[in-house]
């Protein structure tokens, strides 16, 4: 039973009425004054009281109130700083907080922003574009309001440019000038050197030996949406890998996590016999959309693996906990298996469960490797390029930095 | 000009939100986010078509008596079974709401099995770590030095092993430094090579230099 309850259902006993019998007995000798007269004596004394006792005063004011459009955005926001009260600075109990507060001019209405325990600085991000608003900073305490700090009017405006991103910027055009300019040299004619991928080489080698077994090949293109650009460089290997199953004769098992993934995916492989001159070859069914759930999608990918035991599983694209799900299931069944992916944490289990694995930027170089068209060779190249120079961008940096110059190291930090 | 069209869109849209990752006014900004609300609505409507390509393979497949027409039964079962009582008997657009049969059947049905595939992950662990640190190669061997340091450095057991050594020598230590230093070079170098890949796939579709998702008519 609760303790509230066996306390509830005490019974009261004789000492309990003891202090109002007292009480009581007291009054009816007349030894104390009525209760009434007690109470007005009460509020006397505690009125006296109050008189000597010290008012505590308001807190000092805080000053200096100042708004400045904020800063790299759409005219959405203003921030607002201002002076301490010398009370908060001094640590002084008659500071509490201060209030922020906003109208469109000195004559208000005003209306409440924020209240702050302490600081000087706040951003106000609920602005309206093109507005012009006059702030007030009011330090409260105990014993009551100090006078509000005003701000000068302060409006609020859309930037042009986010000037936190100069540096990514930079890097960018950097980077598109060095694809641009190799990918116009591979079109000339010049012959562009790609180092051998073996993941990439064991596709063809593994459709092969799901030829001779007579069984099909699984693709699997990731658990993320159209949106994820890995989903798409999967769906442009998709293409070079049904092109080559239809060049083999053998079926090519499709299963999407998203519809649109599903129509695009369709069209690659449709594509892709169509491209081998195989039009006829293609079936529809082979690509097929089974369910958005992630561990639904397992199931289903499971399922297929164990009924119908394809030869070959290439797992390219987003993956997450699935991987070694997929993984490990295909390994059982003895399949060839070729992994793909740019999400870090999944590649060792990748690296374990699967004969090869495509990491990182492999991935997205496999569309442009198998294709082996010189226009997207050329991006490949220019994508080495910007490497050399953001490995000789860490270098000078290490070396700025422990020479103690921050200033480059700050170019880069972007907002 | 029907294969022109796709390619000048693509790289309209896909200009207009790179630069409104640079240009913060509403001029560049909001049609970005107009976009990228469209791109939303499209996805959902495609679950139209999902659900109508779940129906027609495995219908095909379970009035066939196809091999294992009888999972596509029970798929298909549970598939229309979800959708009627979310449509019907959920409260309408409250069918997530706390008490609704919908959301007691998801939450009563689909996530213990969910939760049931994703526990078998503790088993695909072990036998993946099973096979990856049998020592066959230098490589292996390093990886599998490599992680029994990291493991037993993380737990109390290899603290008390080394205590008494000292410091830059303890277990503890050691890992730390293999998964601050190694790993994390590794880690980051896989990650820019990753961004830069990303960058370039994004530049190769904006250009129309990489247009095999649209069909190119022979």
């Amino acid at each position: 039973m609760p303790a509230c309850v066996t306390q509830s259902r005490r019974h009261p006993s004789f000492l309990d009425f003891v202090p109002s019998l007292l009480l009581a007995l007291v009054l009816v000798l007349g030894l104390a004054p009525p209760p009434a007269a007690a109470a007005q004596d009460s509020l006397a004394t505690t009125a006296r009281t109050l008189e000597a006792a010290p008012p505590v005063a308001a807190p000092a004011p805080a000053a200096d109130v100042v708004g400045v459009d904020g800063k790299n955005d759409s005219g959405k926001a203003i921030e607002l700083s201002w002076s301490a009260s010398p009370d908060e600075k001094a640590g002084i109990a008659t500071f509490t907080a201060y209030l922020v507060e906003r109208a469109a001019s000195t004559a208000g209405p005003w209306t409440r922003v924020d209240s702050l325990p302490r600081g000087t600085h706040k951003k106000s991000d609920t602005v309206e574009r093109g507005q012009t608003y006059v702030y007030r900073v009011t330090a409260l305490g105990p014993g009551g309001a100090a006078a509000p700090a005003v701000s000068a009017p302060v409006k609020a405006v859309a930037q042009w440019f986010n000037t936190g991103r100069v540096s990514i910027l930079l890097a960018m055009l950097l980077f598109f000038v060095l694809v641009i300019v190799f990918t116009m040299r591979a079109q000339a004619g010049e012959k562009l050197f790609v180092r051998r991928i073996p993941g990439i080489d064991a596709i063809e080698e593994a459709i092969g030996r799901a030829t001779e077994m007579g069984r099909s090949v699984l693709y699997v293109p990731g658990i993320n949406d159209i949106d994820d650009i890995q989903t798409m460089a999967s769906l442009n290997i998709l293409e070079s890998v049904s092109k080559i199953t239809a060049r083999y004769e053998t079926p090519i098992i499709v299963p999407c996590n998203y519809p649109v993934v599903m129509t695009l995916a369709q069209e690659m492989v449709k594509n892709g016999y169509v491209a081998a001159g195989r039009a006829d070859g293609y079936d529809p069914d082979s690509v097929r959309y089974v369910t958005t759930e992630q561990f639904a999608y397992v199931a289903a990918i499971a399922g297929i693996m164990l009924r119908d035991k394809p030869a070959a599983n290439i797992y390219l694209g987003s993956f997450y906990a699935e991987s070694l799900l997929l993984a490990e299931t295909g390994f059982s069944t003895g399949a060839i298996q070729i992994a793909g992916t740019a999400q870090v944490a999944q590649l060792p289990f990748f690296v374990v469960a699967c004969d090869y694995t495509l990491i990182g930027e492999e991935l997205y170089a496999a569309g442009a490797y198998m294709s082996r068209e010189p226009r997207l060779l050329g991006s490949l190249k220019g994508s080495d390029y910007m490497k050399v120079a953001i490995i000789l961008v860490i270098v000078v940096g290490c070396v700025l930095e422990t020479a103690g110059v921050t200033s480059f190291k700050q170019f880069f930090a972007s907002q | 000009m029907m294969n022109l069209l796709p390619v000048v869109l693509t790289a309209i849209v896909g200009i207009l939100i790179i630069l409104s990752f640079f240009i913060p006014h509403p001029i560049v900004a909001e049609p970005a986010q107009v976009l990228q609300d469209w791109a939303i609505v499209i996805v959902a409507s495609g679950y139209v078509l999902g659900a109508a390509n779940v129906y027609k393979i495995n219908g095909e497949a379970a009035i066939k008596q196809q091999k294992d027409w009888i999972y596509k039964w029970v798929l298909l079962g549970s598939m229309t079974g979800m959708m009627v009582i979310g449509f019907f008997f959920s409260g309408g657009t409250q069918f997530l709401g706390d008490g609704s049969p919908f959301k007691w059947a998801y939450d009563y049905l689909y996530v213990p099995m969910q939760a049931t595939m994703f526990s078998l992950l503790a088993f695909f662990i072990a036998s993946a770590a099973f096979r990856a640190f049998r020592i066959r190669t230098v490589d292996a061997a390093l990886l599998a030095v490599a992680a029994l340091v990291v493991m037993v450095g993380r737990v109390p057991i290899g603290n008390l092993m080394t205590h008494g050594l000292p410091e830059s020598i303890q277990l503890p230590t050691m890992a730390n430094w293999l998964l601050e230093w190694p790993q994390n070079a590794a880690k980051r170098g896989i990650a820019i090579g990753a961004g830069l890949g990303v960058m370039a796939t994004g530049l190769r579709i904006i250009l129309g230099i990489e247009r095999s998702h649209m069909r190119e008519e022979a």
